[in-house]
């Protein structure tokens, strides 16, 4: 067994130790442990590094791929920017830091296995090894009875869907007698042939589809998103997406145009998008809002998934990574315009570009690009799904899909409107932001930008991983 | 064609955007307008070697390509012809003259509008230019951002309804073009726009995109029933974002019908002529008689330009040369006169305060040398002979009478009535009484005003007097693109007698037609 493969888990794990062994003899009183970003960021490089590796490990359950590869490196982005944010939380005590970096990072760790895992069981491990942490991050928001309803919630939910996930499996188990996605592969997955299959099958997608906020699974997002931390919902918007889609790639891998389960992710995505954008339309409450357009967002990267071909879930994989960077970007915004942690409404983003000039612009480019519209990465994301689903058997998924551009830009760009147009507000306090968090914010921004205009290296290691399931 | 050295268009495109990230380091306000304006005459300085446009070929020029991501078929690939050269040099020309006509009507944020200014050259100048429909897209939609804060800050008390009408109707109509631009790469096997002209398509196809597509272009001309956004947003922007809105974003419209829907979807853009037809006299006899009754200057000009721009579509949709060439002059002329006439609202609005001709009238005593320009700008509108217009107009009505008398005496009136309302709002305001001239404030044209309004006038009167430099430059093109819409629905088997589900049964035709001339800057890599 060649354990370099392991690196970035590796490293993960040790940066989990780290923080444990820091929660138990370090002094708590001082709050942040200052060596943590840039050991976050030594992450992102080690994930980097090993790009390139290949191999499978632990009797065939655990690959190491493009996709996987790819998917930790989005990951150890999303850990880093994550934990770049959450410092001096205000709503955090200070003795609780450290806990709550080993708990993200815990997290963050099982998403990397998520990443690797061919197998069932382990992928459904990896998955609680994730979601665990998540429920005791929730509830941690200092003085507000809202994080424990939110808590409680995603809890229940996430129980709920648990044991239905569990009882889809038994049924994937007792039918095709195997639990490995590259044997399932060669089974036949049609209704008429394997009709306990099928239904078990789509019952084990609504774990994921939980996950993803994908309609009708989604009602924990916005409570969620509204009651944790600014800093927590952050992360649970975000990195917890990839996992989700990460196993969606996989699966999606049994998957044909016209078969049942096909068209049930082609109608769930086409009503989630139409609801999601719907519901946001409404929403006051930025977190709110963007819990709704996440609900969105999880419709259209099912466009990816339904195209049964390498294209597709290359579509879905770059997609998912500039799902990642735009959402950072605006939650990023959302952090530091809260003053002392609290929920940020649209209203208090009246007179941004006067109070915080940079933080307005970062706050259209993740704006716009959560629209889709060009030059940024969200248009492009958007073109290759579109790209790679028509003539497939779905159009008609694509013609709702631009329409649902048309019914979202409104919501998106009032956050716009109040940042820049509105002429309220203007003498509150300005807003101060350390040059740390400036040169992320910016860099966020241009990343999100570049991946827009030069889509292409990134694009290529999508192709590359989709590739690697669907010849 | 002489070699200018460097690439015009990227030049042309990358420059502004290069000159709007250096704004952000300049401090005071006076600097950042003088830095702006050289770098609009530095712009135009760029554009000059497009004087070396040569005559007579129709093939694109100054084509420039690169790779972009070959897997999906998109590249950066830049080029002109006569349908699109005119339009790129008005919007360089464009650049300077709004500087110079902001340069006291614009108090606050003075940087963020220079750097809007910026962008929206940089865009408008992509999307005549591109040759890509990915890249075409992406212009196309950028556009609408810089645009939006245009009339979305510096507009009138209204801005911010004015400006998300604006931006919703634009946006929502594009979005069904973007799944036209993925149907195309599927049944062209490109984004390239020169390779797709080649391609032939089912009428099932062609007629689904041509509908997609016209809706996006319909909404931005804007046509008939699309077009309450127009009065709403030009009343609202300020001058300059008025003067580009006419000058500028109206002619992607027309432009893209040009471009896109006649060589793409040949076959459906004949079936459908004669609703086009229909709605563009609608729009001709609908803004000129809602002109007729306005009381705000603004929204007189912005609904001629309703009119104006039906004259445009109408000569697109008749497919004779004459009528396209006077679409081509019209969207030239149009961008000019309209341009000096916003340009001159904004003069007098800053003397004013106030877009009522009630509180306008009765100048020509007081202010001759303003009231002298707004005169010959108002005649031109109206095409009087030997302004610019009259040569659009009636080279569209002499297609239109070619073609089709109906639709030929339908349209008369319109002229008509634009000689009627900018008449009448000529009159009240030279001599309308009580005047509204204050001695102490108001004075005539300073020495700016007459900078930056000379240039559209010598135009208005080249273009009057001398077309033919300007009809040589852009009928190689036109013929091309006629006679392939003919030779490519001779191909398909299209005539226009038959019934709407014997065409839907018309395949795609197994070979491709030989057009006019073989696209030689098609370069595209071997497969």
């Amino acid at each position: 067994m060649n354990i370099g493969l392991l690196a970035p888990e590796l490293y993960q794990l040790l940066l989990i130790l780290a923080l444990f062994a820091a929660s138990l003899f370090a002094d708590k009183d001082k709050g942040d442990p200052l060596w943590l970003p840039g050991a976050a960021i030594a992450g992102v490089f080690v994930c980097a590094a090993s790009m390139g590796a290949r191999g499978v490990l632990f009797y065939d359950a655990y690959q190491v791929d493009g996709l996987s590869q790819f998917f930790k490196l989005a990951v150890s982005i999303g850990y880093a920017v994550t934990v770049l944010n959450a410092l001096n939380q205000p709503t955090l005590e200070k003795e609780k830091r450290t806990d709550y970096y080993m708990l993200l990072g815990m997290s963050a760790w099982g998403l990397m296995l998520l990443a690797s895992s061919v197998e069932l069981i382990t992928l459904y491990l990896a998955l609680e090894l994730s979601s665990y942490s998540l429920y005791a991050l929730i509830p941690l928001r200092k003085g507000d009875p809202r994080a424990a309803e939110a808590g409680v919630k995603y809890i229940l939910f996430g129980a709920m869907v648990t044991a239905i996930a569990l009882y889809g499996l038994s049924y994937v188990m007792a039918s095709q007698h195997t639990t490995y996605i590259a044997a399932l592969v060669g089974k036949p997955w049609s209704f008429t042939a394997a009709p306990m299959a099928v239904v078990g099958l789509t019952l084990f997608l609504g774990g994921f589809f939980y996950k993803l906020a994908l309609f009708p699974f989604h009602f924990w997002a916005p409570d969620v998103y509204q009651g944790a931390s600014n800093e927590t919902a952050s992360y649970v918007a975000t990195v917890p997406k990839l996992g989700a889609v990460v196993v969606l790639v996989r699966l999606a891998a049994l998957l044909t145009p016209g078969m049942e389960i096909t068209n049930i992710l082609a109608l769930l995505g086409a009503v989630s998008m139409t609801f999601g954008n719907l519901a946001a339309l409404a929403q006051k409450d930025l977190k709110r809002l963007l819990g709704y357009s996440s609900v969105a967002h999880a419709g259209y990267v099912m466009l990816g998934l339904v195209s049964g071909t390498a294209a597709g879930l290359a579509a879905a994989v770059f997609y998912s990574l500039v799902y990642l960077l735009m959402n950072l970007t605006c939650f990023f915004v959302i952090c530091k315009v809260s003053d002392g942690g609290e929920n940020v409404q649209l209203n208090d983003l009246c007179g941004l570009y006067k109070r915080a000039p940079m933080l307005a612009m970062v706050l259209a480019v993740g704006a716009f690009a959560l629209v889709g519209l060009p030059p940024t990465a969200g248009f492009t994301g958007k073109l290759f799904l579109l790209t790679s689903v028509w003539e497939h058997g779905y159009n008609w998924l694509v013609i709702v899909a631009v329409l649902n551009t048309a019914i979202s830009i409104y919501y998106y760009l009032s956050m716009v409107r109040h940042a820049y147009t509105k002429e309220e507000n203007l003498d509150g306090p300005v807003i101060k932001i350390s040059p740390v968090n400036a040169a992320l914010a910016g860099a966020l921004a241009i990343a999100v930008l570049l991946l827009g205009v030069m889509p292409g290296s990134m694009y290529d290691l999508a192709k590359a991983a989709g590739q690697g399931l669907l010849p | 064609m002489a070699d200018p050295g460097y690439p015009v268009l990227s030049f042309l495109i990358f420059f502004p955007l290069v000159a709007a990230v250096w704004l952000f380091f300049v401090k005071s306000d006076g600097f950042v307008r003088a830095f702006t304006l050289v770098a609009g005459f530095l712009e135009m300085l760029i554009a000059m070697p497009l004087f070396g446009f040569k005559l007579g070929v129709a093939k694109f020029q100054f084509v420039e390509f690169h790779d972009w991501l070959p897997d999906l078929g998109m590249s950066y690939n830049l080029g002109l012809d006569g349908l699109s050269l005119f339009m790129v040099m008005l919007t360089a020309l464009m650049l300077p003259l709004c500087v110079l006509c902001s340069w006291t009507y614009i108090k606050k944020r003075v940087k963020e509008f220079h750097f809007c200014l910026l962008l929206m050259t940089s865009a408008c100048i992509g999307v005549f230019a591109s040759l890509d429909f990915v890249l075409f897209y992406i212009f196309w939609e950028a556009m609408l951002i810089p645009m939006y804060l245009l009339i979305a800050v510096w507009g009138g008390p209204e801005r911010r309804y004015a400006s998300l009408k604006f931006f919703l109707y634009t946006l929502a109509g594009s979005t069904l073009l973007l799944a036209a631009i993925v149907a195309f790469r599927h049944a062209g096997g490109s984004f390239s726009i020169p390779e797709l002209m080649q391609g032939n398509y089912s009428f099932k196809f062609q007629f689904w995109t041509f509908l997609a597509m016209a809706l996006a272009f319909a909404i931005k001309v804007p046509m008939f029933p699309f077009h309450t956004w127009l009065p709403a947003a030009h009343v609202q922007a300020p001058s300059a974002g008025s003067v580009l809105l006419a000058a500028v974003l109206l002619k992607m419209g027309t432009y893209g019908f040009l471009r896109f829907c006649l060589p793409l979807a040949p076959a459906a853009s004949v079936y459908f002529a004669p609703m086009m037809i229909a709605i563009s006299i609608a729009s001709i006899l609908y803004g000129g008689l809602i002109a007729l009754g306005q009381k705000d200057v603004k929204k007189l000009i912005a609904y001629s330009s309703v009119a104006h721009m039906g004259f445009v579509t109408l000569g697109i949709f008749l497919f004779n040369l004459r009528g396209v060439e006077g679409a081509i002059m019209q969207m030239l002329n149009h961008g000019i006169t309209t341009g000096a006439l916003f340009m001159m609202i904004g003069l007098i609005y800053e003397r004013s305060h106030s877009r009522e001709i009630a509180d306008n009238q009765g100048l020509g005593k007081y202010m001759p040398a303003f009231m002298f320009m707004w005169g010959l700008f108002s005649f031109s509108s109206f095409g009087f002979p030997g302004t610019n217009s009259f040569v659009g107009e009636i080279l569209v009505l002499v297609g239109a009478f070619q073609e089709n008398l109906w639709a030929a005496f339908l349209a008369v009136p319109g002229a008509m009535l634009a000689a009627a309302y900018m008449l009448r709002l000529l009159q009240r305001m030279t001599w309308g009484s009580p005047s509204s001239f204050k001695k102490k404030t108001w004075t005539d044209m300073s020495g700016r005003e007459w900078l930056y309004l000379i240039p559209l006038a010598v135009l208005v009167f080249y273009i009057g007097l001398a077309p033919t430099l300007a009809l040589k430059t852009i009928d190689p093109s036109i013929e091309k693109v006629l006679a392939d819409l003919s030779a490519k629905n001779q191909a398909l088997g299209f005539s226009k007698e038959m019934s709407l589900a014997e065409l839907m049964r018309l395949p795609a035709p197994a070979a491709n037609v030989r057009l006019a001339e073989a696209d030689e800057t098609t370069q595209t890599p071997a497969p």
